[in-house]
């Protein structure tokens, strides 16, 4: 079954540290446990997402700048 | 002037939209209340005669969308703008923008809005018009050989800042000769980035200034002030708590700030409510111009609350054509006000956001509460944290102090963490009592006193 990693706090989802830098995690890419897979912006203030589990195949589920809830589903991996 | 019948856009969010609506009410106006996506059940949609979506949650995308605003305001057949505070309202190209289409800007004009936004240009605005600055070059650096030479008159430390930058965003602080060679070239590179503008200037730091502003109101010809705030509590170089009068200066002191800020908006033919910030030494007992609002101010209730002016209604009358109903020696002063600033974050754990849903909400009689709140409000996590703020007033400082602390302890806000548990701490701290303060008072006092632990 499908890995998921949710979103801790509403707000916007960035994939990137800045607008030029690369991406936190390519699609397709493997993670490991505690890594950044990207940022929720809440109230003007940053906060970092992490995956809780190690996991291959990341898959994301919302496009980067996309408004998210807290508890939604950010992507998926095996 | 008659103003019945007439349409207001108000293009902002938040308790500013809601006392924006209020008061064109007030005069007569019609209201058409801009909103995102993330923003429909919002206080100020419910109490306008009408909406207009301008776009998705992002502010990026809707409230600071210049074209869409634009539209949204000329398709509800608005007659004026405002803009209220932050997103758009000091954008020259917002306003020029609402004048093309035909529609008031409720504002100064756009040139004035870019002169007063360009530091270096404000300064040279401020000196010429007799008002006191901060010994610091002349104008824009050219490289780094006239940077040494402004260093070494007015000594170090000394702050490089942002031509363009504001709100205390773009500024450096220097120690010595070698710091200034290596930062000179990353300030203009990030200024570059940041504002588009790598202009920079140098100016003497002031290391425990007052923060002390001049309200003023203009019409395009005659300018009047409305006495001046202290916003020294501050953190991260953001106000927490604003006070009116400042306390710390002398009547004479205060008659002479309050004359040169009038200079200064004449000589710039004003329009519309402004403020100037000052750093004050208070043992130099120096001023120092910092820069220029031209806008209506978070803080603005408590220079409304000591003299009785409605400063939002005065400034929809000038966009409008009035003359201002004010002359300065109408303009009087009554004790004491405090407001503080209610945002939706958790002070026990490091100011943490907290966009709750809003539960039973009790607000203690005889206080002025503006807010965005509302039972039963969600509030959207998209936005500034500000929810609200208490304005409180007394005969005089003492008592506007126990007013506040009195209020405090009669307002619940059920569901939500936000900073009343800060003011209750600082209303009862001995310095702030006293009043001797200064702007970075509120940073050392929280590393000091953590709140909740």
């Amino acid at each position: 079954m499908a890995k998921e990693i949710r979103s801790p706090l509403p707000g916007t989802f960035y994939r990137r540290p800045s607008p030029d830098e690369p991406v936190f995690v390519e699609d397709g890419a493997a993670v490991e446990a505690g890594a950044v897979i990207g940022l929720v912006e809440v109230m003007k203030s940053f906060h970092e997402v992490t995956a809780e589990e190690s996991g291959t195949n990341v898959r994301f589920k919302v496009e980067n700048e996309d408004p998210v809830t807290a508890g939604a589903t950010l992507a998926e991996m095996d | 002037m008659d103003l019945s019948g007439k349409t207001l856009f108000v293009a902002n969010r938040g308790e500013i939209a809601v006392r924006i609506v209020r008061a064109a009410r007030a005069l007569g106006l019609r209201t058409v209340q801009a909103c995102s996506d993330a923003d429909t059940d919002m206080l100020a949609v419910r109490l306008a005669d009408a909406s207009a979506n301008v776009g998705p949650p992002q502010a990026a995308k809707s409230y600071l969308d210049i074209a869409r605003v634009v539209a949204a305001a000329r398709d509800a057949g608005a007659d004026a703008v405002h803009p209220g505070y932050g997103f758009l309202a000091e954008n020259p190209r917002f306003a020029e923008a609402v004048e093309a289409a035909g529609m008031v800007f409720v504002g100064p004009r756009a040139e004035t809005i870019a002169t007063m936004g360009d530091k270096v240009a404000a300064r040279a605005a401020a000196k010429a018009a007799g008002v006191p600055i901060t010994p610091g070059s002349e104008g824009r650096l050219e490289g780094l050989e006239a940077a040494r030479a402004v260093a070494a008159e007015i000594g170090y430390p000394l702050m490089i800042k942002a031509a363009a930058g504001g709100g205390g965003r773009g500024i450096r602080v220097v120690e010595n000769a070698e710091a200034l060679e290596k930062q000179i070239p990353q300030a203009e590179a990030e200024a570059r980035a940041a504002f588009g503008d790598g202009g920079v200037y140098i100016e003497r730091l002031v290391e425990r200034a007052r923060h002390v502003e001049v309200q003023i109101l203009g019409d395009g010809t005659r300018a009047i002030h409305a006495f001046e705030r202290e916003c020294s509590l501050q953190r991260r170089r953001q106000k927490v708590w604003e006070e009116a009068p400042a306390a710390c200066l002398t009547e004479a002191e205060r008659a002479e700030i309050c004359a040169a800020s009038v200079r200064l908006a004449e000589r710039v033919n004003y329009r519309g409510a402004g403020t100037l910030e000052y750093l004050f030494d208070d043992e130099r007992r120096e001023f120092y111009f910092l820069e220029m609002n031209t806008r209506i101010q978070v803080e603005h209730p408590v220079s409304e609350a000591i003299t009785g002016i409605d400063l939002v209604a005065e400034m929809i009358r000038v966009a409008f054509g009035a003359s201002l109903s004010l002359r300065q020696e109408d303009v009087t002063r009554t004790g004491h006000a405090i407001e503080v600033r209610i945002n939706a974050e958790d002070p026990a754990k490091n100011f943490m956001p907290f966009p709750g849903v809003c539960g039973a909400m009790t607000v203690p009689e005889n206080v002025r509460f503006d807010t965005m709140l509302y039972e039963g409000y969600a509030i959207p996590p998209f936005y500034d944290s500000l929810l609200g703020k208490l304005i409180v007033h007394g005969a005089d400082r003492p008592a506007a102090l126990a007013a506040l602390r009195t209020a405090i302890a009669a307002m619940t806000l059920e569901g939500l963490k936000t900073t009343l548990p800060l003011h209750a701490a600082l209303a009862d701290d001995p310095a702030v009592i006293a009043d001797t303060v200064h702007t970075r008072f509120l940073e050392d006092w929280l590393a000091n006193n953590p709140l909740g632990a």
